[in-house]
């Protein structure tokens, strides 16, 4: 069940409009702290971590970043409060990585634009007031033909179709949004026609470096777990933490860490400072979910039997990681990305 | 209206241990934070101000990392901090800690000044009384419910087996328990806006005090000796219908003859 009161709650103490200005109700603080608050949340529940870093580093971003005067005082002060949830939209059956693939069509209509179409795998949009939706103006123009859309939970023909059953971050709500002939007034346009595929790549950047902080957190917090456990856990008449083999194995779980953590801070400070962040977006999504991923089933491992049972959170922390190497881009993806600077 | 909340920076955790050799308290390693029920002080002042409009000032007497604390009650939504910090200070007991912060709120403007019950360190639960009694104001302590009517304060008190509801002039001095409210956490906005925010500094000589009652010198308690209690064995829970419970444990203390 995902905790949406508490999730209302980040919404009241400012957490979720962190980054954003104070003129639309954000808290005027810089994507540092705001990945540090990823980063916390995520050593408790990484699922409230994404729910956290779709709406705040993907939909709002994106409205902040490339939307209208008009279009961001219409929408940012109910999102930075939590008054209203976002979700951000650009997956679909046909269109994973290849985001060009986008099947969903957006048709003009006098003041409106009529959307039809289904994404898939959508963070958020069973519980989310407010959508960015990505969908073709032109088809013929491939990736130069998409555009980006706010589109409202209230706006006629929008629903949401199967919600996922996923192996980790189970309480994160993630569904289908179906569009059958959705009415978008044109004012509610994001960017000019055409410009959605930069939008969407762009803002995936940063949305990265929330992945990453996700994932960072949930390599601490099963850490945490871990050094707890291994201090009470006794074999051969000692605390198993006294075993030199294990002690040494933290130490390198414990490197691990602090070089993802150097690696998304970095990432973070360039998108503060104004620097290119692509790149190093990447390589931190792509260290910390590794990360994640082999400190989790280290610390399964450190907990023996217990680690494979439910009742320890390690065995949930595992299955959270697993996604974080796949969604905002798959590690494939990141590589592509890293290597695609190098050979230019 | 003006409201000064009184603020101690304690460690994070009830069971302080104590320096065998010289009888202090081990603040290495804890984490500090502000003492829960200097919390619940500045919530209800929040709400006075959230209400009726208020200024909140918190000040603290403490070395200066408490300003931390201070820092702390800003993101809250305080307005003003003061940090009273000098090495006369040094050795305070309850009652020169009592007179020092008194004369440091003596220089301030106040309708209301609060202060938690009890610190989860010192425990004395002396100091709100104690600052009353120097600037000579009424006071209620153990307060679980606060209305103001603009003028004037209905307070309820807790007592051990219920309540008393109490009218209070102001100024006045009240002391808060957990069960008052719920703290708010910061504002996010807050938390940077306090970075900027200067704590206000105050020495000795910049307080209402008469100098011989300051730190060792206005400290008429002694420390005798001070040692950790000695733990005895772990408690035993019997989960059983209210009945048969009460039949087991007579059982137990006629086994022991205490009955
Ligand atoms: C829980 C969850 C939440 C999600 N939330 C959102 C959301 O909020 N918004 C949203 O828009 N999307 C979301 N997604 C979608 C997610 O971003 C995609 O699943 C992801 O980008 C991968 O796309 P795909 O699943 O279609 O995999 P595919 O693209 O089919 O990839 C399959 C495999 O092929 C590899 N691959 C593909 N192309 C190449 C290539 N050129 N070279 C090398 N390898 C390649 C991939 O790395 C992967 O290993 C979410 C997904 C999940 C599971
Ligand atoms: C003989 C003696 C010697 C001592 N020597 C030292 C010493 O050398 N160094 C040292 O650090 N401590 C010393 N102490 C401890 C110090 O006096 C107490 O910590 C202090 O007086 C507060 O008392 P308390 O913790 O019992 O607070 P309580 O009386 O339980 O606190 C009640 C409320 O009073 C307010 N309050 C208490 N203290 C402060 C404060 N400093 N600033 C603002 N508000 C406050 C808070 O609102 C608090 O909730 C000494 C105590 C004694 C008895």
């Amino acid at each position: 069940m995902f905790p949406i009161d508490q999730y209302k709650k980040m919404g009241e103490i400012g957490l979720l409009g962190l980054p954003f200005g104070t003129e639309y109700e954000g808290a005027g603080g810089d994507y540092l702290s705001y990945i540090l608050a990823v980063e916390e949340i995520s050593k408790v529940d990484a699922s409230v971590g994404i729910s956290y870093s779709v709406q705040t580093s993907l939909n709002m971003s994106a409205i902040s970043t490339y939307g209208s005067e008009d279009q961001k005082k219409k929408y940012l002060p109910d999102l930075c409060t939590g008054r209203k949830i976002g979700s951000f939209g650009l997956t679909e059956p046909g269109a994973g990585t290849d985001a060009a693939g986008v099947r969903t069509v957006a048709v003009k209509d006098g003041d409106n634009y009529i959307l039809n179409g289904q994404k898939c795998f959508i963070t958020n949009s069973p519980i989310a007031d407010t959508f960015v939706i990505f969908a073709m103006t032109d088809r013929s123009k491939g990736t130069k033909g998409l555009s980006a859309f706010i589109v409202e939970k209230a706006f006629p023909g929008i629903s949401i179709g199967k919600i996922e059953d996923k192996m980790g971050i189970r309480s994160a709500q993630v569904g289908e949004i179906i569009m059958e002939d959705c009415v978008v007034p044109a004012e509610n346009l994001m960017g000019k026609e055409g410009k959605g595929f930069g939008i969407a790549m762009k803002t995936l950047d940063g949305g990265r470096i929330g992945v990453a902080a996700q994932a960072l957190g949930i390599a601490e917090g099963a850490m945490d777990h871990t050094i707890a456990y291994m201090k009470e856990r006794k074999q051969f008449g000692r605390a198993i933490h006294k075993f030199q083999y294990l002690q040494f194995r933290m130490a390198d779980m414990k490197a691990k860490i602090e070089q993802a953590r150097y690696l998304v801070y970095k990432a973070a400070m360039d998108k503060n400072n104004g620097k290119p962040y692509a790149e190093s977006a990447a390589l931190a999504k792509m260290v910390a979910s590794d990360c994640a991923m082999e400190v989790t089933t280290n610390c399964v491992q450190m907990h023996g039997g217990y680690g494979f049972i439910k009742d320890y959170p390690v065995e949930r922390m595992m299955r959270d990681s697993k996604i974080t190497q796949i969604y905002e881009g798959t590690n494939e993806v990141m590589r592509m990305v890293i290597s695609g600077n190098m050979f230019r | 209206m003006n409201i000064v909340v009184c603020v101690k920076q304690v460690p994070d955790t009830n069971e302080v241990k104590i320096d065998p050799v010289k009888g202090t308290l081990i603040r290495d390693g804890v984490p500090s934070i502000i003492n829960p029920d200097d919390k619940n002080a500045i919530e209800e002042a929040l709400r006075l101000k959230d209400k009726h409009g208020a200024n909140v000032t918190v000040i603290t007497m403490g070395p200066p990392q408490a300003e931390v604390a201070l820092k702390e009650a800003i993101a809250m939504g305080a307005d003003d901090a003061i940090l009273i910090s000098d090495r006369a200070f040094a050795g305070s007991d309850t009652l020169a800690t009592s007179r020092t912060l008194a004369g440091a709120i003596t220089k301030l403007d106040f309708d209301i000044v609060m202060a938690g019950r009890q610190a989860i360190d010192g425990d004395t639960a002396q100091v709100g009384p104690g600052i009353a009694e120097s600037l000579n104001l009424p006071q209620v302590t153990y307060v679980e419910n606060v209305e103001f009517d603009g003028k004037n304060l209905k307070i309820r008190k807790a007592l051990e087996d219920g309540y008393e509801v109490l009218e209070v002039q102001t100024p006045c001095l009240l002391t808060a328990i957990d069960s008052l409210n719920e703290p708010r956490y910061m504002q996010m906005k807050n938390i940077f806006t306090a970075y900027d925010k200067e704590v206000i500094m105050w020495n000795a000589s910049d307080i209402d005090v008469n100098p011989e009652h300051l730190g060792l010198k206005g400290s008429p308690t002694k420390v005798k000796k001070t040692w950790t209690k000695e733990t005895k064995g772990s408690g035993e829970i019997v989960e059983l219908p209210a009945k048969e419970a009460a039949a087991v444990a007579i059982s137990k203390l006629k086994e022991k003859h205490y009955i």
